[in-house]
C-alpha cells in the first residue's frame, strides 16, 4: 500500500505519515508518479466538484419542490411488447459502462506487459462501449423529449425541476462519455502504431486514459444512485 | 518496495473487481425492481453505490497502491463537498417550507398516463 519506495534516482521515499511529509516538503517534486498522471488526478479532482456540485444542487431543487417529483423508476420503464419492465434501460447503460471499465483496466495491464495490439483491441472495445452507451442516452432523451413532453421548463409528470437537472447532469455525464471516446481513439492509434515504444518506452499514458475512463464510470454510479434510483 | 512508476498487478485482480462490480449494479438495480422503500431503499442504495466507487477508485484506478501524499490531496478535498450538501439540505427546507406558507399545502401529483 503506502510503504517506503525508491525513486529513478535511488533515493529512498519513506511511506505512511513520514512520507505525506517526506514528499510535500520534497525539493523538486512532491508527487513520486509521472507528472501526466498527477495532472489527469488534479483534472479529475475538478471535475469531482462540477459533478459534486450538479448533484447537490439537483438534490436542492427536488427536496424544495412543491409538486411530486416524477418516479424515475415508471418515467425511465421499458416495455418490449408485454408489462413495461422499471428502469431496464437504465440497467443495461449501467452494465455497459461496467463491462467498458472492465475492458479499460486490461488495456491498462497489457499496456505496461508491452502488448501493443492486445492493448489496442481494449481500448478499441472500450470505445465502442462508450458509443454504445451515448448511443442508448440519445435514444433515452429522444423517447422523454418526443413522447413525453419533457421540457427544460416543465414536463407533465409533476415538478417543473425535472426536466433542467435532468438533461443538465446527464448531458453532462453524455458529453464526458464522448470525450473519452476520442481521448481513447487517439491514444489506441499512438498505442498501435508503436509510438509509445520510439519516445519514452512506457505505457504510463495508457494508464491516464484509463484514469479518465474510470471516472466517467464512476460518476455514472453516482448518478445512477441519486438521480434514477433514490 | 514497491515500484515507483507502472502499475503491474495480476489479471486474477481485475477479474474479482469487475465481477464484483456487476453483481453490486445488479443489486442495486434490485432495489428498484424489487421496490423496497423507505429507509431500507435510502440505505441500500448509499452502500452499494459507495462500495463500487470504493473498488473503482481503490482498484481499477490503482489508488490503494499510491503514496498516502497523493491520497490525501485527493481524497480528503471532496469532503469539502459533506459541508456543501448540508448546507443545501437547510436552504432546501426553508425554500419548501416558504413554498408551502404561501402557496399552500402539496399539489396533487398529476396523473401519469
Amino acid at each position: 500500500m503506502s510503504e517506503a519506495v525508491m525513486t529513478d534516482t535511488g533515493d529512498v521515499l519513506p511511506g505512511g505519515a513520514k512520507g505525506i511529509v517526506a514528499d510535500f516538503a520534497a525539493d523538486k517534486q512532491a508527487f513520486a508518479v509521472p507528472w501526466g498522471k498527477a495532472m489527469m488526478w488534479f483534472f479529475l479532482l475538478s471535475d469531482t466538484f462540477i459533478f459534486g456540485c450538479f448533484l447537490t444542487s439537483y438534490m436542492t431543487v427536488r427536496m424544495s419542490a412543491r409538486d411530486a417529483w416524477p418516479v424515475p423508476s415508471e418515467v425511465f420503464a421499458l416495455s418490449f411488447g408485454g408489462e413495461p419492465i422499471p428502469l431496464i434501460l437504465i440497467a443495461i447503460m449501467t452494465f455497459i459502462l461496467i463491462s467498458s471499465s472492465g475492458t479499460m483496466a486490461m488495456a491498462v495491464n497489457m499496456g505496461y506487459r508491452g502488448e501493443r495490439n492486445k492493448a489496442f483491441w481494449l481500448m478499441m472495445a472500450t470505445a465502442a462501449f462508450g458509443v454504445m452507451f451515448v448511443s442508448m442516452q440519445a435514444f433515452e432523451w429522444t423517447k422523454l423529449i418526443v413522447d413525453d413532453g419533457v421540457r427544460l421548463w416543465s414536463n407533465p409528470m409533476g415538478a417543473a425541476q425535472f426536466g433542467a437537472t435532468f438533461f443538465m447532469i446527464t448531458g453532462f455525464h453524455g458529453l464526458h462519455v464522448s470525450a473519452g471516446v476520442i481521448f481513447l481513439i487517439v491514444i489506441g492509434r499512438r498505442v498501435k502504431s508503436g509510438f509509445y515504444d520510439r519516445t519514452r518506452g512506457n505505457y504510463e499514458m495508457v494508464e491516464i486514459t484509463g484514469l479518465y475512463w474510470h471516472f466517467v464510470d464512476l460518476v455514472w454510479v453516482f448518478i445512477f444512485a441519486f438521480f434514477y434510483l433514490w | 518496495m514497491a515500484q515507483e512508476s507502472g502499475q503491474q498487478h495480476p489479471i486474477s485482480i481485475y477479474f474479482w473487481i469487475w465481477g464484483l462490480l456487476f453483481v453490486l449494479s445488479f443489486f442495486s438495480y434490485m432495489v428498484d425492481y424489487l421496490d423496497f422503500q423507505g429507509a431500507l431503499r435510502r440505505s441500500l442504495i448509499l452502500l452499494f453505490m459507495f462500495l463500487k466507487a470504493g473498488f473503482i477508485v481503490g482498484i481499477f484506478m490503482h489508488m490503494a497502491w499510491e503514496r498516502l501524499a497523493l491520497k490525501v490531496a485527493i481524497l480528503v478535498p471532496p469532503v469539502a463537498l459533506m459541508v456543501l450538501i448540508l448546507l443545501m439540505t437547510y436552504e432546501a427546507d426553508y425554500t419548501f417550507l416558504t413554498r408551502i406558507d404561501f402557496f399552500g399545502e402539496v399539489a396533487p401529483a398529476p396523473i401519469h398516463q
